[in-house]
């Protein structure tokens, strides 16, 4: 088997590992190294600035209530997909998937033509004293925005594989559809459904151009991490920005592992 | 290592069944959850699109066409689609590369190098750009200063979209049946001749939808370009960072139409990628 090709094998892994190294590997290493270049202090005085820990508390109030919001939804429409059939549902299904296609930027703007404070529609809400953009509803809806499709993608193919038997019999012995939802469905989707989740929710702490548009990045009111991520970089506070964008990526890293965890198989291939 | 009859052939399993005429909710039920899952969708994401295409129409299509036709606003649709052309290229073979070092090659550390593939999807994409202006940009510790440049934005693009091939070809050549293979090889078939006349065919519409994935999301990518592109006009501003700027200029109407291009664009390679999936399923 001596042919000029035995070594176009290994020449070739050597190009994807290369090509991995440099692409991936060494920049995400080299933010881990930029961050304790002058020891840990200035990581400490970095992320106990006030500035950042709003940063952090605004982070943390919006991917709350998307993540909740999407969850919902996110079950809902899952249990729509599988187990109903109505007028639209290819066009439905079609759908969940178009957020993944939009630019952030998009989203944003998409958003302020709709609820920003010159329209119909901004005023009136504002006449009852809502705001949206340039403020936390409008960051919740534009992180909802970007994670559609991630909790009904990781529910659907479990509830589909499972079936409804169980959910048949427990309807046949009487149980009402909120009692067999909480006691049958919601037990044997559980482990997608934390997928789904953790997916959602590493998005959600992630999200960066949606939110940089529609929160009008206004310091110590609306800047998310991602966002203090970049204004401190760019106003030559490097070491916060490293530090944050450290844990950023741990957080990021965290929902990996965990994700991968509670993968369902259907999903795992 | 032959997968233990699989077969090749299309597989017999049975057809799902269809939906019972039995339904957990029916009625009422499913009226409220459909009610309310329709509503979510246009108060977030339906109305707001159609908006940005409305607003992007408000001066007729010769206003429309003004807007995209700006030199400024030309030059960024160019850039935007010609990166994403050669970014989905580059993963395209590059991807499926990976993706085969993945599955058929002895690597140490392959788990690890598995679990990294979906990092680009997990960090935050302003994090992405920080990282790779911290290798390749004026403070580069090898040396490799490409901040500001369209290389740069062809790096980033690549950071972010690398999963997309990736992924998408790694489940076919796990389920590739080594059989096919080991029958050519014994017919005195050499490794190339193996990999473009049988590996090949099988995984190509796997490429295709993970090429047509990246290119979707190239097309739409802001965050990873902001820190290292620069943006410059006319040369590494790409179109989401234009429509930024229309929109922090207060130049609503040419941030649409600009959106409205890309939107299209995004919507036919979808569509394109759909037609495809579905002509491959009927191909079996």
């Amino acid at each position: 088997m001596a042919s000029p090709g035995v070594l176009v094998r290994p020449a070739l892994k050597g190009v994807a590992l290369l090509y991995l190294t440099f692409l991936l590997v060494i920049p995400v290493a080299l933010i881990f190294y930029r961050t304790f270049e002058n020891g840990i202090q200035p990581v400490i005085d970095g992320l106990t600035d006030p500035a950042t820990v709003h940063a952090f508390q605004i982070t943390a109030v919006v991917a709350f209530w998307a993540v909740v919001a999407n969850t919902i939804f996110g079950v809902t429409t899952a249990i729509l997909l599988v187990r109903h059939d109505f007028r639209g549902k290819r066009v439905l299904n079609a759908l969940i998937d178009l957020p993944l296609a939009v630019s952030p930027v998009i989203v944003g703007l998409a958003l302020i033509l709709v609820y920003g404070s010159t329209t119909g529609i901004g005023q009136t809400l504002s006449g009852i004293g809502v705001k949206v953009i340039f403020s936390i509803p409008g960051m919740v809806m534009a992180t909802i925005f970007v994670c559609i499709p991630l909790v009904v993608r990781a529910v659907a193919p479990v509830l589909e594989e499972i079936g409804n038997d169980q959910e048949q019999a427990a309807a046949t012995l009487g149980a009402g559809p909120v009692q067999t939802f909480l006691r049958i469905t919601l037990p044997s989707i559980r482990g997608a459904l934390a997928y789904g989740v953790v997916l959602a929710l590493a998005r959600s702490l992630g999200e960066y151009g949606a939110v940089a548009v529609v929160s009008g990045r206004l310091v110590g009111r609306t800047q998310t991490v991602t966002l203090l991520v970049q204004e401190r970089y760019l106003n030559f506070d490097q070491e916060t920005a490293y530090a944050c964008a450290l844990l950023l990526v741990v957080t990021a890293v965290l929902a990996l592992i965990v994700s991968r965890l509670l993968a369902p198989k259907e999903i795992t291939r | 290592m032959a997968g233990a009859g699989v077969s090749l052939l299309p597989r017999a399993t049975p057809a799902p069944p269809a939906a019972p005429p039995w339904r957990p909710l029916h009625g009422r039920g499913q009226a409220i959850g459909l009610g309310f899952v329709v509503l979510y969708l246009s108060l977030i994401v339906l109305i707001p699109l159609a908006a940005v295409v409305a607003k992007g129409q408000e001066n007729g299509f010769s206003g429309f066409w003004n807007a995209v036709t700006t030199p400024e606003a030309a030059s960024t649709l160019k850039l935007t689609i010609g990166a994403s052309f050669v970014v989905a290229l580059i993963n395209a073979v590059m991807g499926t590369l990976i993706a085969w070092v993945l599955v058929r090659e002895r690597v140490p550390g392959r788990a690890v190098l598995d679990s990294l593939i979906d990092l680009p999807f997990a960090l935050p994409t302003i994090v992405a750009g920080l990282a790779l202006l911290t290798v390749y940009g004026a403070q580069s510790p090898v040396g490799l200063d490409i901040a500001y440049t369209r290389l740069a934005v062809v790096v980033a693009l690549l950071f972010v979209t690398l999963p997309f091939v990736v992924r998408t070809v790694q489940p076919v050549l796990l389920e590739l049946d080594t059989e096919m293979e080991q029958a050519a090889a014994s017919l005195g078939a050499g490794p190339a001749t193996i990999f473009f006349r049988i590996v090949l065919p099988n995984i190509v519409p796997a490429i295709a939808a993970g090429t047509a994935l990246s290119f979707a999301r190239a097309m739409s990518e802001f965050g990873s370009t902001v820190l290292i592109s620069g943006n410059l006009p006319f040369q590494t501003q790409v179109a989401s960072v234009h429509i930024f700027n229309q929109l922090e200029g207060d130049n609503l109407t040419g941030a649409a139409a600009v959106s409205t291009v890309l939107l299209v664009v995004s919507l036919v390679v979808l569509v394109a990628l759909d037609l495809l999936q579905r002509w491959a399923a009927r191909r079996g």
